[in-house]
């Protein structure tokens, strides 16, 4: 579990989180949904350390991540996988070394095991036999993909996602959530997805935070969104019109 | 200034943290060591030749008295080549070739998250991305510059056959008499500390990147010139310090 108190991240005089407040769950998928400019990916940011909270704290279990320095965070930031919005590839290293880098670093595993769980990792992800392939010989599904397969190396407890489906067709997205909800109950992971795609709230979301002009304006599972009169929240999710006849039916 | 001075010392601090696996510090070692050493020697090899020679060239051309031996030539252009022309030329060069491409790949690792993601695993991003590039700057850029000097002292050579303006005789008699050992001492103090400024400069630029493609290449910029105004600057200093 991974609670966050009272977050406030300002960036000179803009001040982007307004006191959020939030605790993610065990084994759910848990997305932080909103518009550009929401502060989702700055909250991101903030949970897992790339920013600096002006003021709040995290917790990862009962450990106040904030107050941590970089060596105290080592033993739980290798506990973390996390999907770019970019995929964040090493462009130097092929999709294997990749994959093994973590492993490389942080384990005293042989090589022999290492591979075996590079292989095990693209298996899970279906892209056995790619191993030699450089990201850049990568379609863009294949990126994200590769991410997650080097997310999951390490057999993280926490699964991070920015913007998962951003770039990809419609059904390459559903696949992603698929493998993203499959690695999340298979593997009992804290997963945290930022996203504004409603494909992925409707079909993954198990526990939804919306956040409006930098503050929770909403929170609750993907079955009650159709129901809250919240209407910054439906004005968000059913701006379109396919959405809006979709409503009905939900 | 200040501030971005304090930025590059907490970052050069941050670099020489304990390394989470030396094994893997160890290959990045190698591979920038290959990269600045064997990448920049055709270039360094092309414009020693060329500047020794010249350089000798013009110092014949200079020695018209016929009260002054012509060997004296060979002395004049062997010091200046080792004093000045292969350690800072070469490094100026350097800070073109060597300097852009640190900085412009850490950059693009910035910008693209690739820094982001080493932050997320618990790497010490300094450390592995800018370690190893320092210690090939400090170690490669002396070899270049005494392979510069040798080649530089051949380019010479090459240039009194051609030219027939010193025999090569004279030539080699004047590259032998009165050579000082300081001379080379004092090359390979600079050839360390340019390789040093090179390699530190550019990846704080690259570093501390952000926005997309044209800041990249900004960085670039900033760090080739950055790096050769420092190296102008220190080779004074080590220069009227040392001699």
């Amino acid at each position: 579990m991974i609670e966050v108190k009272d977050i406030y991240k300002t960036f000179g005089d803009n001040e982007v989180l307004k006191g959020i407040s939030a605790t993610f769950q065990t084994g759910k998928n848990n997305l932080i949904i909103g518009g550009s400019g929401s502060g989702k990916t700055t909250l991101l940011k903030c949970i897992v350390g790339l920013h600096e909270p002006t003021k709040g704290q995290v917790f990862f279990e009962d450990e106040n991540f904030t107050e941590m320095d970089f060596t105290e965070r080592v033993p739980i930031r290798t506990q973390i996988g996390m999907l770019f919005q970019n995929s964040a590839l090493f462009d130097s290293m092929t999709v294997e070394e990749n994959i093994m880098f973590p492993l490389n670093l942080f384990t005293r595993q042989s090589k022999q095991e290492k591979l075996e769980r590079a292989n095990f990792c693209l298996e899970r992800v279906n892209l056995k036999g790619k191993n030699k392939l450089y990201p850049a010989e990568l379609s863009g599904g294949m990126k994200k993909r590769v991410g997650i397969a080097r997310a999951i190396s390490m057999q993280p407890k926490y699964l991070f996602v920015d913007e998962p489906n951003s770039g990809l067709d419609p059904k390459t997205s559903i696949l992603i959530d698929e493998l993203i909800n499959e690695l999340t109950t298979e593997y009992e992971m804290t997963t945290v997805v930022v996203t504004h795609d409603m494909n992925s709230v409707m079909g993954i979301g198990d526990h939804i935070i919306f956040l409006h002009q930098g503050q929770k304006w909403w929170e609750g599972p993907h079955k009650e969104i159709a129901h809250t009169d919240n209407k910054e929240l439906n004005d968000f999710v059913f701006a379109s019109k396919f959405m809006q006849a979709a409503k009905s039916k939900l | 200034m200040f501030q971005s001075l304090g930025k590059y010392i907490l970052l050069l601090q941050l670099s020489f943290k304990k390394p989470e696996k030396f094994s893997v510090y160890w290959r990045e070692v190698m591979l920038e060591m290959v990269s600045v050493g064997i990448g920049s020697l055709g270039i360094i090899s092309i414009i020693s030749v060329f500047i020794g020679a010249a350089t000798t060239i013009q110092v014949a051309f200079q020695l018209s008295s016929p009260l002054v031996p012509r060997s004296i030539a060979g002395s004049i252009a062997r010091d200046s080549n080792i004093l000045e022309f292969s350690p800072t030329i070469s490094s100026l060069v350097l800070a073109g070739r060597v300097g852009s491409s640190f900085a412009s790949q850490i950059g693009t690792m910035r910008v693209t998250e690739q820094i982001d993601a080493l932050e997320i695993m618990g790497v010490n991003a300094p450390g592995y991305l800018i370690s190893p590039k320092i210690i090939a700057g400090v170690t490669m850029v002396p070899m270049l510059v005494i392979i510069s000097i040798m080649l530089g002292i051949t380019g010479g050579y090459i240039a009194c056959i051609v030219t027939g303006d010193i025999t090569p005789a004279d030539y080699i008699m004047g590259v032998n008499d009165g050579f000082d050992g300081l001379t080379v001492r004092v090359a390979l103090v600079k050839a360390f500390v340019f390789g040093f400024i090179i390699a530190s400069i550019c990846s704080y630029q690259g570093f501390y990147t952000s926005g997309g493609a044209l800041e990249v290449g900004q960085s670039a910029t900033a760090g080739v010139v950055y790096s050769c105004v420092w190296i102008l600057f220190a080779d004074l200093m080590i220069t009227s310090i040392m001699l």
